[in-house]
């Protein structure tokens, strides 16, 4: 077996014999006899780090990886710059525990802070915490920012990602929320559904929009705002963040909370997570807004410091009452985030989206000179939706060619991506395929 | 030190990206106006930026952390090796099932042994973290009850000794919460258990060990009390690193669990996260998980499902480090675990306790209590004074003032991997500090001095708060 | 600068003072020395409805919160804003730092005089 455990059995025993006790059963001896596990765990025996390594490497050789991704649908292949990993994967960071005691903690908490400025400013919003979980999750807590004792229905568009509505559903079956789902028409939101079932319901709470949306298409946020408030609602966006490098800011458009999946910063597909959830809000929306919040100080000595601020709206002191059993932040993902975001620079962001933006327009051209029809006739980022007579087999014949295709969605229709890793050589390809099987 | 934009110089910057290779065309929707003001600085730079930060961080790899409650056991590299291999952290979350053999694999195999080990019959990876797992096992709760049209259940039952995160998890999942009191001995009051089990009970919450690191000598009495009352039984995993091994929340009437795969089993904090809080269930309650998995080949999700309470599968990369560590320790490692943990937390406890009275002068578990209750009153030292003391000795603090029961706590858990020298080099620094306390009381309480910071005003921060940087160069009022 | 003698006082620490038929809610000295530095409040919305005996509202220091407990029945008809913003008022004046103002007074808790409030909290003390 291998083990991590410094003291030698006899350390061991000497210890034992030192405070008092026989052995290892003697110190278990208070635990009932009836309560002690007495078989032996039915799994294989430990093993050497070197065999270890084998059997792991052994499944991640069993996964197929594509180095041409067309597929988004919430989980982006950007380039991710050396320095991501190399500066987050530092041990100081990789290997600490949540900033509580700030006088040893000062370069996390400072971290954290500037990872809150750059959502700020990626966002134009005030507010920013230290990060949830994912987009998804990030979405359900946004909602229930929103409630008070006179507003407590969720309404989100269709247009929203499926899996972040799900997770709506979820969260909301916990705290016995209503959801109601405005539907999409053309592929966005529904504007006329939209107004007149806000402004017939006194308890609409807040409206969840995705931008650009899951069909990639970026909807009129402005027209949609006022609505929202019109209807004395609260508007969430839940932001693709490489896209705001160029859309107009959900601070502009008036928004007054923020979500998203920060995944694209810098934090690579693996297979779903650990991700990033984003969340950010108006000052209006400070003392609501839920998880982790870093804020800055001075010390004794009147030197700038950092600490973990507004606590006592949080679960360790707030117990039941608090807004959100929150105690956490995918720290070392944020950081991850900002090293990105700092790599890469306000320039380089712009850069980033108008490479996923154009490379994306143009596979659109490519893929329908080569027959596939556009679903919608609208304005996208780098998602979009094609028909196509059959999916199944188009994406078998990309598979071959070991090109990860758009994702298939109902009624033979395929969402595609394209990022700024898709080269036009992989496009022309993956649009001659489709020439090939159709 | 410098914040990262007080570095930035308008025109530097890193080239990452290539010259588009088709024609430029952006969305004809509105843009924003002004560029984000994200840092504009060099590699070199920023490099020594976060270097920088990174010294000013403090984990289990710069010294002992003997954070009650956290388990800041050894973060092993091979798991961080195995959680960087392309083969996993290149893989698409939509791609199709027949392609992602290797993740299944490593799912299963973890869910197998995770079962194994905790006397469960499966388990869902969705939780990113333990209060998020916690939420989802209240859930399965819920609906469970509800399937059965039993919904006058509306109560969780959770101790008074309780992580916050229990009440805020039976809140956020619709319950109202019941404290139920804890005795002399740190463990739950029967008698005020009894009282308050009923009809309208859906649910106890317990950890066990609890947050005092004691053991529960009535813990079948208790599961089978609850069970009667037709509630069920909810396992806080976050003390599991105590009994690994040696007691399977399964076979003791625990019908759903989470656990914290960055706790018991290795896996780094990252200054807060990511975590990973698997949830697991006895098969009755099966039916009722989240999220998808593949089964034969297929996405599969559970017939009554709950939902899902993140986007994918969970933390997926975390889940693969546990995975690496437990096939290291192995069926024969994993019960040592607990041993040492305990016997570690047990020697210091025994070289302690003249000094520092613990809470509760019994055998504990992988943690233990000490009350500086009469020391604040008499030399007018706090744990909080203490905790910041040890700062000056290299050493990260205990957690403070947890669990609510006891006053002026400390709560110590040393973990399975640190060293006897390790272990008599806190002891003697806390002897150090008891010194101390007699000799110059005020010397204590202006602790620490060889930090780079001094203690911070918390009050000024919570009161007026400055959440992000500002550009304009004026501090905000 | 308002006599700490003139209003009465809850068990739970909050001071009442009456102004014509209605009256007026905050919390006493003693309340804000033991609870510590407040950094922040959490109060009801005007024509709200309180209940005896129930949080109108809560008291936040850096680690703790603590609920406010309402000594009337009533509406509130005014709330003080101010605290909002500086909630280092109620460190500094409590008997200035009123947290709402009440009418429709329907029930009322049975209060203390400063006198037997001063007893009530050396009571508890010791």
């Amino acid at each position: 077996m291998g083990t991590y455990i410094p003291n030698t059995k006899e350390e061991q025993l000497k210890m034992l014999h030192e405070i008092g006790y026989k052995d290892f059963d003697d110190l278990f001896k208070h635990i009932p006899e009836e309560a002690r596990f007495k078989g032996t765990l039915n799994f294989p025996k430990g093993k050497s780090e070197c065999e270890v390594s084998a059997i792991v490497s052994g499944m991640a050789d069993d996964n197929k990886v594509f180095h041409k991704i067309f597929r988004g649908a919430g989980a982006y292949n950007h380039y991710v710059p050396a320095t991501v990993n190399a500066i987050a994967n530092k041990e100081e960071f990789l290997t600490a525990y949540t900033p509580y005691q700030a006088e040893i903690s000062q370069g996390i908490l400072q971290s954290i802070f500037e990872y809150q400025t750059m959502i700020c400013e990626l966002t134009g919003m005030d507010i920013s915490n230290a990060s949830l979980y994912d987009g998804a999750s990030a979405a359900a807590e946004a909602c229930a920012m929103t409630h008070d004792r006179k507003h407590s229905t969720i309404y989100i568009s269709h247009a929203v990602d499926h899996r972040v509505r799900e997770v709506v559903d979820t969260y909301s079956f916990g705290r016995n929320t209503k959801v109601v789902v405005v539907p999409e028409v053309d592929g966005e939101t529904d504007l006329k559904a939209l107004k007149e079932m806000l402004e017939g319901d006194p308890s609409a709470a807040c409206f969840l929009m995705q931008y650009p949306n899951f069909n990639g298409i970026v909807e009129d946020a402005d027209q949609i705002a006022s609505i929202v408030h019109g209807a004395g609602a609260q508007l969430i966006m839940s932001v693709n963040p490489i896209a705001l490098g160029l859309l107009k800011t959900p601070g502009e458009i008036g928004a007054d909370i923020v979500c998203g999946e920060g995944q694209p910063l810098g934090l690579g597909l693996g297979y779903g997570g650990p991700y990033l959830g984003i969340l950010a809000c108006t000052k209006k929306n400070m003392r609501k807004i839920i998880g982790r919040l870093v804020g800055e100080t001075t010390d004794s000595q009147g030197e700038r410091g950092f600490v973990l601020t507004l606590q006592a709206r949080e679960q360790h002191i707030r117990r039941d009452k608090a807004s959100s059993n929150v105690c956490s932040n995918q720290a070392q993902c944020a950081l991850k985030a900002s090293i990105y975001l700092a790599t890469v620079g306000p320039n380089g962001l712009k850069q980033a989206a108008t490479l996923c933006t154009s490379k994306a327009h143009y596979l659109a051209e490519q893929l329908e000179k080569a027959g596939l029809k556009l679903t919608y006739d609208k304005e996208f980022f780098h998602e979009f939706v094609t028909d196509c007579p059959d999916s199944g087999k188009l994406l078998a014949a990309l598979e071959e060619k070991g090109i990860l295709g758009g994702l298939p969605l109902e009624d033979g229709r395929i969402l595609w991506c394209a990022t700024e890793l898709c080269t036009k050589e992989d496009m022309d390809e993956v649009a001659a395929t489709v020439k090939e099987v159709f | 030190m410098k914040l990262i934009f007080e570095r930035s110089v308008p025109g530097r910057g890193q080239d990452i990206f290539p010259e588009c290779d088709v024609d430029i065309r952006l969305p004809e929707t509105p843009l924003r106006e002004e560029a984000p003001k994200l840092p504009e600085i060099s590699e070199n730079e920023m490099g020594r930026h976060y270097t920088q930060l990174a010294k000013e961080a403090r984990g289990v790899n710069d010294g002992f952390y003997p954070l009650g409650s956290c388990t800041m056991k050894h973060n092993p590299r091979i798991n961080e090796a195995m959680a960087s291999l392309p083969g996993f952290t290149n893989v698409h979350p939509l791609q199709p099932a027949d392609t992602v053999k290797g993740c299944t694999e490593a799912i299963d195999t973890l869910r197998n042994i995770l079962c194994e080990i905790t006397g469960m019959d499966d388990m869902t990876f969705q939780p990113a973290a333990g209060a998020h797992g916690e939420f989802t096992g209240l859930l399965l709760i819920k609906a469970y009850h509800k399937s059965r049209g039993d919904e006058g259940r509306t109560e969780i039952i959770v101790p008074d000794s309780a992580h916050g995160t229990n009440p805020a998890s039976a809140a956020m999942a619709g319950y109202k919460v019941v404290e139920i009191k804890s005795n002399d001995h740190g463990t739950i009051d029967m008698d005020d258990l009894k009282a308050h089990l009923g009809p309208q009970t859906a649910g106890l919450m317990l950890t066990n060990p609890n947050t005092v690191g004691l053991f529960d000598e009535n813990i079948m009495e208790i599961t089978r009390l609850v069970h009667e009352a037709g509630g069920l039984c909810y396992y806080d995993g976050a003390n599991l690193n105590a009994v690994i091994g040696m007691v399977r929340p399964g076979d003791i009437g625990f019908d759903v669990i989470h656990l914290n795969l960055h706790k018991t089993f290795s896996t780094p904090h990252g200054g807060g996260g990511p975590g990973s809080g698997p949830c697991g269930c006895k098969d009755f309650l099966a039916k009722f998980l989240p999220g998808k998995r593949v089964i034969d080949g297929e996405y599969t999700q559970a017939p009554e499902s709950i939902g899902c309470v993140t986007g994918f599968y969970g933390n997926f990369l975390v889940m693969v480090r546990a995975l690496t560590y437990l096939l290291f320790n192995g069926s024969d490692g994993v019960p040592e675990l607990a041993k040492n943990a305990v016997l570690n937390a047990n020697y210091m406890q025994e070289k302690l306790k003249d000094l520092y009275p613990v809470a509760y002068d019994t055998t504990c578990m992988h943690e233990f209590v000490m009350s500086l209750e009469s020391i604040h009153k008499e030399k007018n030292v706090s744990a909080l004074d203490v905790a910041k003391a040890l700062l000056d000795f290299g050493i990260h603090p205990p957690t403070m003032y947890f669990p609510l029961i006891v006053d002026e706590a400390l709560m110590v858990e040393p973990t399975e991997t640190e060293s006897r020298e390790v272990l008599d080099n806190a002891i003697a620094a806390f002897r150090a500090i008891y010194k101390k306390i007699i000799e110059s009381p005020e010397s204590v309480a202006a602790s620490p001095v060889t930090t780079p910071i001094k203690r911070l005003d918390e009050v000024g921060a919570a009161r007026h708060p400055i959440l992000k940087y500002d550009f304009s160069g004026e501090k905000a009022e | 600068m308002i006599d700490p003698k003139e209003p009465k006082y809850s068990k739970s620490h909050e001071w009442v003072r009456y102004d014509g038929d209605d009256v007026v809610i905050g919390i006493s000295d003693y309340a804000q020395e033991s609870l510590g530095d407040l950094v922040f409040v959490n109060l009801p919305e005007v024509d709200d409805e309180l209940t005896v005996g129930e949080a109108l509202g809560d008291v936040e220091s850096v680690k703790a919160v603590s609920d406010i407990i309402s000594p009337v029945s009533g509406k509130v008809t005014e709330i003080n804003e101010a605290l909002l913003d500086s909630p280092e008022m109620i460190n500094e004046d409590p008997y200035d730092a009123w947290f709402v103002k009440v009418t429709d007074v329907q029930e009322t808790e049975d209060l203390l005089s400063a006198d037997e409030y001063d007893e009530f909290v050396k009571e508890e003390e010791a």
